[in-house]
């Protein structure tokens, strides 16, 4: 039996972290993150978790932290934002380079100069290409849901990879809602205690972290990215696993309304669920359109994204960042080189939205879709559009 | 050449299951300056064997040993011997 419980997105990641049996967490309080360590470190002082609570006095500190222990066998959990993740940016690398299971929820916020602490994805994407598994939650049941699966992805003994579990901040992270969480004994089974992968013994010391030249470095990249890829079979493995016992269906990606759609929106996040209420609306007045909300960002779910393109008409690609300078959004250039390999044709339209907490509304949402079927070909130079912003 | 293993092959994370493989990759050749003992000034005060980061002093019997085969020739030992006894000299 589940219940039904009112916590935030913050909140519910702390309850699932709880129910992980987490072995060691290191973190460093940011906005608007800092409510999932605040919490967790509330159930260490009340002694419902046996976890060792590692206070530290940087962000750059506690990924390190988190490192150190990941390579001694413990279940580790972290959380940051914004220039949090910023400031982890070098030991991003190295957890996934170690091949570290870590586990790290990421309330996403704008980064900056101007200071601002509301959501925007620039901060993960900025470390899009750090070898972390990436998913993207659009409220905060699924931030709950996910952060009990990542463990069991990233563990995986063909995985071994960090996971960032992403979920907007204050959008998903202060926001409370009915939470089904699981019984702690089928959380327990769901996820029992991490695997041995090797014994830490001083009689029997290894190297980690040697030093590797032009010799050998590039064969570990190439293991690395081959790892990476190979993990959405995981990711995919752990979410029937994990349907079984919750009731919940989870994957690479989900579909709304795209059996008969014309016209699609694809994103990341909490605007989601936005866009299936737009796409709601207008389906009700019989427009033909539909939405693919991506809960995996990396590895890239090339495969999947293709079998639901086929049949549309157009694609609007949300990008929730500015990836500056860049011909496009970070998505929308993922999803255009996913494309050039293939027959398909549609018309691709990219919309960045929602910089620094700037909302994103279910009408402005209806106009982008409604642009998307009055337009009848792809225009020659680069359909990229900032919504919501003040000319 | 010898050998060298594919990615398929190394153990992952390019963890070595095994110590001491810093002993087979000498780094003496990165040496630019050489330090050069004379015995005959040295006074075994050992600081240079403490101070030495490689470390490549190595003690013996009678007074220090330096280990070309890995000093990076840093020229710590020359800085710190407070009788002069270690001179960089360039390598050629």
């Amino acid at each position: 039996m589940q219940k039904i419980v009112g916590l935030t997105g913050d909140e519910a990641v702390a309850y699932a972290a709880k129910q992980s049996s987490v072995d060691v967490v290191a973190a460093y309080p940011i906005t608007p993150q800092t409510v999932i360590v605040e919490q967790f470190a509330q159930y260490v002082a009340n002694g419902e978790v046996h976890t060792e609570f590692v206070c530290v006095e940087s962000e750059h500190s506690a990924l390190s932290a988190c490192i150190g222990a990941s390579l001694t066998g413990a279940r580790v959990f972290t959380a940051t934002a914004s220039q949090g993740l910023a400031l982890m940016h070098e030991m991003l690398y190295i957890a996934s380079s170690l091949r570290c299971p870590i586990v790290m929820a990421v309330a996403n916020r704008a980064l900056s100069a101007p200071i601002n602490i509301y959501a925007d994805h620039s901060d993960m994407m900025g470390s899009r290409d750090s070898g972390w598994i990436q998913v993207y939650a659009e409220d905060a049941q699924e931030a709950y849901d996910w952060t009990l699966q990542a463990f069991d992805i990233a563990e995986k003994d063909n995985v071994m990879l960090p996971v960032s579990v992403n979920l907007d901040g204050f959008t998903i992270s202060h926001s409370m809602e009915g939470i089904s969480v699981l019984e702690d004994d089928a959380a327990r089974k769901f996820l029992p205690p991490r695997p041995i992968s090797y014994i830490v013994d001083p009689d029997r010391p290894i190297t980690i972290g040697a030093g590797n030249n032009p010799e050998y470095y590039f064969e570990f990249k190439r293991q690395q990215e081959d790892a990476l890829r190979r993990s959405s079979k995981a990711v995919l493995e752990t979410a029937r696993k994990f349907g079984a016992i919750s009731g919940r269906k989870y994957g690479v990606l989900d579909t709304y309304g795209l059996e008969d759609a014309d016209v699609a929106m694809v994103g990341l996040g909490s605007c989601m669920g936005t866009v299936i209420e737009a796409a709601r609306r207008l389906r009700k007045k019989g427009a033909k359109v539909g939405a693919i909300k991506l809960w995996l960002y990396r590895p890239f779910p090339e495969r999947e994204l293709l079998r639901t393109l086929e049949g549309l008409k157009s694609l609007v690609v949300l990008d929730r960042s500015c990836s500056f300078g860049a011909p496009n959004g970070a998505l929308c250039s993922d999803i255009l080189s996913t494309l050039y390999s293939t027959n398909l044709k549609l018309k691709i339209s990219n919309v960045i939205y929602g910089l620094g907490g700037r909302d994103m509304t279910v009408p402005m949402i209806e106009a982008i879709y409604r642009r998307a079927l009055r337009q009848k070909k792809q225009p020659l130079k680069r359909d990229v559009r900032f919504v919501g912003v003040r000319e | 050449m010898s050998h060298k293993p594919g990615w398929r092959e190394l153990p992952i994370g390019g963890h070595l299951y095994e110590t001491g493989s810093s002993l087979k990759y000498k780094t003496g050749s990165w040496r630019t300056f050489r330090p050069i003992l004379d015995r005959a000034k040295c006074t075994r005060c050992l600081l240079c064997w403490i101070y030495c980061p490689e470390p490549s002093i190595k003690r013996t019997e009678d007074v220090v040993e330096i280990d070309y085969d890995f000093c990076k020739g840093c020229g710590i030992c020359a800085a710190e011997c407070p009788v002069k006894a270690i001179q960089m000299v360039e390598e050629r």
